[in-house]
């Protein structure tokens, strides 16, 4: 049976109670047949569930899959309830040129703090100055666009201003290409080394 | 040529050292700082530490004996336990490299495992850290492992939640509320290890066969569960009452030794059970018959032969017409195996698990 970490889950489901509200999120567990209404972040569960609550919400959101996904990854690294994980991303470089080069290590790292915690291969290629492309070698297809959401919302985390376009299905792997404009373009926020997320 | 010569000045040292260690100091041959790398100065903000004796900077923990300029640079190599003096305190480690031609030396600090307090109390960044230093790892870590913990933590306080709850179900008697046979027996064990002063008292409803057989299960079931307010009314929150059989009962009453007032307690018990239950049009006509036994009467208790002396305790009022509550005597213990008991008051459920008294064991046999 393939598995879901509970973590990713775990996410989706913190994604629509925060953002959309407890009752869409109990109507999407229903609509998934979860027979339970809360994922535990450290127990791994059959990846057909999280096919079928993606489906769910995506149906009650009227959004497409890949714009759930996005925004779950926007909401990963901009919502103050997520705060610990936008520290661990930041912790990946000082600027957003170094945080890009990060997500290389990104699978290793996660998994360095959680064993069983999986996550799909990332190669980022450089190309011209300023220009970069970031394969995710997901199966299923859709962390992709979850790391769409990640960029753009990390890019405003450190004030950098930048192109993403977002390529669905390239031979079988996702591709974000990344066009960096300037890279202080606005003040971003705050990172202290020794401030942890509370 | 001179070895001295040989040797590269201070000033090509300390670009390098400022490339590579930015928490060094370059010593001169008397053990003045004339170098310092910049987050080690960055420790302390305001107070330029060039041109300070090293060792009124740096407490030197380990080795003590390394109190000079000279003893300091014989322990080259050694590692170094260091404190930073004055507010705030930090530890420090490091080791010392002595300069060619007698120049001094260069030590090399680093902050071990108190990184964490002094990333805070410092308010370090990441270009305070060499590249090659693993501290920005070593922090990203300790967050990432803190997290991880606190959920596991969650998962582990959700799991002894839903485990207390299937422990409660699993003593729980579910027709009357009660605790269960299991949990009397826990509970029994624990008043006998903990040394209490406790009385048991077997309890054995009369007349409940036939409610059971002419009104049916429901109106069984709807007198047992009457009856089990009724007992849990009469006895004190910290005492236990069990549903141990179909219509046998058992009370646990901790620290309550007086027999007067277990017997006000029985009787009190009976005559409540006594009053007509009506079920539907119909009335239920039970009682009750009670034996007790007290911990004191006991050496040392077990929690079989107290059942067991209970058994006859509550056979003797059986067996004195019903509707009774007896204290056990030993004598109960020869006369009982020669009497049978009355028809419906077997308590099949009271069978001791181990090492019952003999009399008790037969009187079962002979009943059977």
């Amino acid at each position: 049976m393939w598995q879901m970490h509970g973590l990713i889950n775990r996410t989706i489901e913190r994604f629509v109670r925060e953002t959309r509200g407890e009752s869409l999120w109990l109507r999407v567990a229903e609509q998934a047949e979860l027979g339970f209404v809360e994922f535990e972040a450290m127990l791994s569960y059959d990846a057909a569930l999280t096919e079928r609550v993606l489906e769910a919400v995506s149906a009650a959101l009227l959004l497409p899959r890949e714009s759930v996904l996005e925004d779950i990854g926007t909401y990963l690294v901009s919502h103050q309830k997520t705060e610990a994980v936008r520290r661990l991303l930041r912790f990946g470089g000082v600027d957003f040129v170094e945080f890009l080069h990060s997500l290389e290590d990104l699978p290793d790292r996660a998994r360095l703090a959680v064993a069983d915690l999986s996550l799909p291969g990332l190669e980022l290629d450089e190309q011209l100055a300023g220009r970069f492309s970031l394969k995710v070698l997901a199966q299923p297809a859709g962390f992709g666009a979850v790391m769409l959401g990640v960029l753009r919302a990390m890019a405003d985390d450190y004030g950098a201003l930048v192109i993403l376009e977002y390529f669905s299905d390239v031979e079988g792997e996702e591709r974000i290409e990344i066009q960096l404009i300037e890279e202080a373009f606005a003040a971003g926020r705050g990172f202290e080394l020794g401030a942890r997320a509370g | 040529m001179s070895g001295a010569e040989a040797e590269p000045g201070i000033g090509a040292v300390s670009a390098l050292m400022d490339a590579f260690c930015p928490m060094h100091v370059i010593l001169d041959e008397a053990g003045t700082i004339v170098h310092i790398g910049a987050t080690l100065q960055k420790l302390r903000a305001g107070l330029p530490l060039v041109g300070r004796a090293f060792l009124e900077v740096f407490e030197l923990r380990r080795p003590q004996t390394a109190q000079t300029m000279e003893a300091l640079l014989a322990s080259a190599g050694v590692k170094l336990h260091l404190r930073l003096r004055g507010a705030p305190e930090t530890a420090l480690k490091g080791v010392l490299a002595p300069l060619g031609g007698g120049q001094g030396a260069v030590v090399n600090l680093g902050f071990g495992i108190s990184l964490l307090d002094a990333v805070r109390d410092y308010a370090l960044v990441s270009s305070d850290f060499a590249a090659t230093d693993l501290a920005i790892e070593m922090l990203y870590l300790v967050e990432a492992k803190s997290a991880a913990m606190e959920a596991s933590r969650m998962l582990n306080l959700r799991l002894q939640g839903a485990m207390i709850a299937a422990e409660e179900q699993a003593f729980t008697d579910t027709l009357t509320g009660l605790k269960n046979r299991r949990a009397m027996d826990h509970v029994l064990a624990r008043l006998i290890t903990a040394g209490r002063d406790f009385a048991l008292m077997h309890i054995d409803l009369d007349f409940f066969k036939a409610v059971n057989d002419t009104l049916g299960h429901a109106a069984g079931d709807h007198v047992l569960q009457n009856v089990a307010r009724i007992m849990v009314e009469e006895t004190r929150s910290e005492d236990t009452v069990a549903r141990v059989g179909g219509d046998e009962f058992v009370i646990l009453f901790d620290g309550l030794t007086d027999c007067e007032t277990l017997e006000r307690v029985a009787k009190r018990i009976i005559q409540k059970l006594e009053v007509p239950m009506p079920f539907g049009a119909h009335m239920c006509h039970v009682s009750a018959s009670c034996g007790t036994v007290l911990s004191l009467s006991y050496d040392s208790p077990e929690a079989a032969q107290m059942l067991a002396d209970a058994d006859l305790a509550l056979y003797a009022s059986k067996h004195a017409g019903r509707a009774q509550h007896s204290f056990f005597r030993v004598e109960m213990r020869e006369t009982s195996a020669a009497d049978a008991p009355p028809e419906d008051s077997i308590p099949a459920a009271m069978a001791p698990r181990k090492s019952a008294t003999a009399p008790a064991q037969n009187r079962r046999k002979d009943s059977a």
